[in-house]
């Protein structure tokens, strides 16, 4: 085995350890609230895979967290810690939400690219500016990004309840879009094809995450600039005298962050509410950091853990419907669990762990 | 054979009976203790489990998409009559209501207007005016103040109720207007709301009325610090600074979550709108043993005149979502 292969495969048990103690301990919580754990578990799980309809919504808060965990994970390689994905993704929302509302009555196949075009120009902009304080005046970003967290939502709510209500209308949202303008839901989509799936707001950004997943690990490892990026990331200085402008770097990638933050306007407001409203981002860009954590900054590593949220979100509701002693709150504290044991204490059992794999590794060469 | 026959039934009767009424409610992102809206609803449900041992299904939504996927959840399995509670559920409830014809619905405070929908609304603005009426009779120093939680249109309406009703009784008070923030966050952030009660205070009001969720309670501290007076809202928060709350704006969703379910169990539940004003006791204003001593006997003669005057309809009160403007300030 190759010293990277070792590496990897610590990674990879490191994680899952976690994640079980994780679980050990929310089972133990739940056994103290009087109920069964195994069947919390089993009620989750089925919650979130067992129908078609359970898969569906999983999927749908999966495509959410692949984009605010990419979002961090690019940040994080260049040596940012981004925290201001749900500003980006709310002023990228409303740039989505302003596209569909102007251009209701074009075809999708135009104003989709236009829409994507929009949130990462508004998201953009929202990530590039704490970018440039950084850059030029070395505002720290978990400072300025978060400001731009209550600025966005300022705006937001602004625009909402004075200017995209409808006159007539109680809730601070804008009117529905037009139904050309919608995103094809993933029902319309497997009838296409003569597939019956039930209803659920999982929808063809799930497919445009996906790419998005594909496009950021071509990016980051294989080509030029994210190779200047990963080196502003792992010594500023070493860029520095490299001739790598760091500056430049940053802004990038804040913009690239803001941007791929954006996207989750896509999946929300095009392709699921059909309106612009108040806080459809909630808790998606803080959760995208926890993703980007718990799956080590890879995209692969994004995706299963954007996919461990959405069973969390999804089976974790269908739980507390289920089991009436078990409320949201006790949800919360499980994917709390899991982000301190996974995210914030992964360094716990790793002494262990390497010891353990290099033992083995050693026995079998 | 004859009794036994009548036996089974009575039996299959009662079974079916037990069988058929399985009530529900779909809380909204607040949740059920949130000290305010969701919570007086939630003490309405409890009220009627109490006295029924009927149980209920109930659910808090976190996200957006969980309404519709809930509302759903809980009709198709078989939960009627069903509470959707708060405006932002309507958008969902329009949809599954279509797709569940037979189940009843109650939606509180918004319309939504479907055959099996029934739509509650309360007309803040009367109960606002009320307590305006009050608070201008008992304000010594010509000034009062008004604590709105999050800054949407709905909380207008309780401030350009409550300015009318000052107004009403002498044109010449002013009215200090603030509202808490512009997130979710304004409605439960108490801190603040004592330090905006404090700064109307300090410019000399020596009333104010808060209708901010959790934020309020921080304005009832301040009055209570401050030696001021204060005004609930929601329910009766006369008992949590006894002695500086002047009254509270009633707003009985209690009384209206609580009559979904026994209107829906007895069989006399109807859809359609429910309005409910001063004339129908859904908003109102609170006196007991804990403000009995700050409202005088002229104050309570005149309230209840304009209350009756209101529902004559000797005054009109202006309802500031119906063009998103109030008259006075």
């Amino acid at each position: 085995m190759s010293e990277r292969q070792v590496n990897d495969l610590v990674v990879t048990l490191v994680t899952v350890t976690n994640l079980l103690v994780a679980f050990f301990i929310s089972g133990l919580v739940v056994w103290a609230l009087g109920e069964d754990p195994w069947f919390a578990l089993e009620t989750m799980l089925y919650g979130a895979f067992g129908y078609d309809e359970g898969l569906g919504y999983t999927l749908y808060y999966t495509t959410n967290f692949i984009f605010t965990g990419l979002a961090f994970a690019i940040g994080f390689h260049c040596g940012l810690f981004n925290i201001g994905a749900e500003g980006q993704a709310y002023i990228g929302g409303l740039a989505v939400g302003l596209i569909c509302l102007w251009l209701e009555d074009w075809s999708l196949l135009i104003v989709f690219p236009l829409a994507v075009l929009a949130s990462i120009i508004f998201g953009g902009i929202w990530g590039a500016i704490p970018g440039y304080l950084k850059a030029r005046h070395g505002s720290h970003e978990v400072v300025t990004t978060i400001m731009f967290n209550f600025i966005a939502s300022v705006i937001m709510v602004y625009l909402l309840s004075h200017i995209l209500r409808p006159p007539q209308e109680m809730s601070p949202e804008s009117r529905d879009f037009a139904e050309k303008v919608w995103v094809p839901q993933m029902h319309e989509i497997f009838d296409w094809f003569g597939l019956e799936i039930t209803q659920t707001p999982l929808n063809g950004t799930f497919f445009f995450a996906l790419i998005c997943l594909y496009l950021v690990w071509r990016f980051v490892w294989h080509t030029r600039w994210g190779y200047e990026l990963r080196t502003v990331g792992t010594n500023e200085s070493a860029a520095v005298y490299a001739g790598i402008n760091v500056s430049k770097n940053i802004i990038i990638a804040m913009i690239i962050c803001g941007g791929l933050s954006g996207f989750v306007g896509i999946n929300e407001i095009m392709g699921s509410s059909h309106r612009i409203m108040l806080n459809f981002q909630a808790g998606i860009g803080f959760t995208g950091i926890a993703v980007s954590l718990i799956g080590r900054n890879h995209p692969l590593g994004v995706l299963l853990a954007a996919l461990l949220f959405g069973i969390l979100y999804q089976g974790g509701a269908e739980l507390s419907f289920e089991v009436q002693t078990i409320d949201r709150h006790m949800v919360v504290l499980i994917q709390g669990l899991v982000i301190l044991f996974a995210g914030a204490l992964e360094n716990l059992f790793r002494p262990q762990i390497e010891q353990f794999v290099k033992l083995v590794v050693l026995r079998t060469t | 054979m004859l009794s036994a026959l009548l036996l089974a039934g009575i039996i299959i009767w009662s079974a079916s009976q037990a069988m058929a009424f399985k009530p529900a409610v779909l809380f909204d992102m607040g949740g059920k203790f949130d000290k305010s809206f969701n919570e007086g609803i939630w003490n309405g449900l409890e009220k009627f489990r109490k006295e029924t041992g009927i149980k209920y299904r109930e659910f808090e939504v976190r996200q957006e998409a969980q309404r519709e996927q809930f509302l759903r959840k809980l009709a198709s399995k078989g939960s009627d009559p069903v509470i959707a509670v708060g405006f932002g559920q309507a958008a969902a409830l329009t949809k599954v209501a279509q797709e569940f014809p037979n189940t009843r619905f109650s939606i509180i405070d918004m319309v939504v207007d479907l055959p099996n929908v029934q739509s509650i609304i309360f007309k803040e603005h009367e109960g606002s005016f009320l307590v305006g009426v009050l608070a201008a009779m008992k304000s010594e120093t010509g000034k009062v103040g008004f604590v709105g939680g999050m800054d949407i249109p709905l909380i207008h309406k309780f401030a350009c109720g409550y300015v009318q009703g000052v107004k009403h009784i002498n044109s010449g008070i002013t009215v200090y207007q603030k509202m808490t923030g512009t997130t979710p966050a304004a409605w439960n952030d108490p801190a603040r709301g004592a330090q905006l009660a404090k700064t109307m205070y300090d410019s000399g009001a020596d009333i104010v009325y808060a209708a901010a969720g959790g934020t309020g309670l921080g304005v009832l501290q301040a009055a209570a610090d401050n030696n001021k007076l204060s005004i609930g809202v929601d329910s009766n928060q006369n008992h949590l600074q006894p002695g500086s709350v002047l009254t509270s704006m009633l707003k009985r969703v209690d009384v209206a979550a609580y009559e979904v379910f026994k209107t829906g169990h007895d069989g006399s539940w109807k859809a359609g709108f429910k309005i409910l004003g001063l004339a129908e006791d859904g908003v109102g204003w609170a006196l007991d043993e804990h403000n009995a001593k700050l409202v005088s006997s002229a104050m309570k003669n005149k309230v209840e005149q304009v209350r009756k005057d209101i529902i004559a309809g000797k005054i009109k009160v202006h309802d500031y979502m119906s063009n998103n403007k109030c008259p006075v300030q």
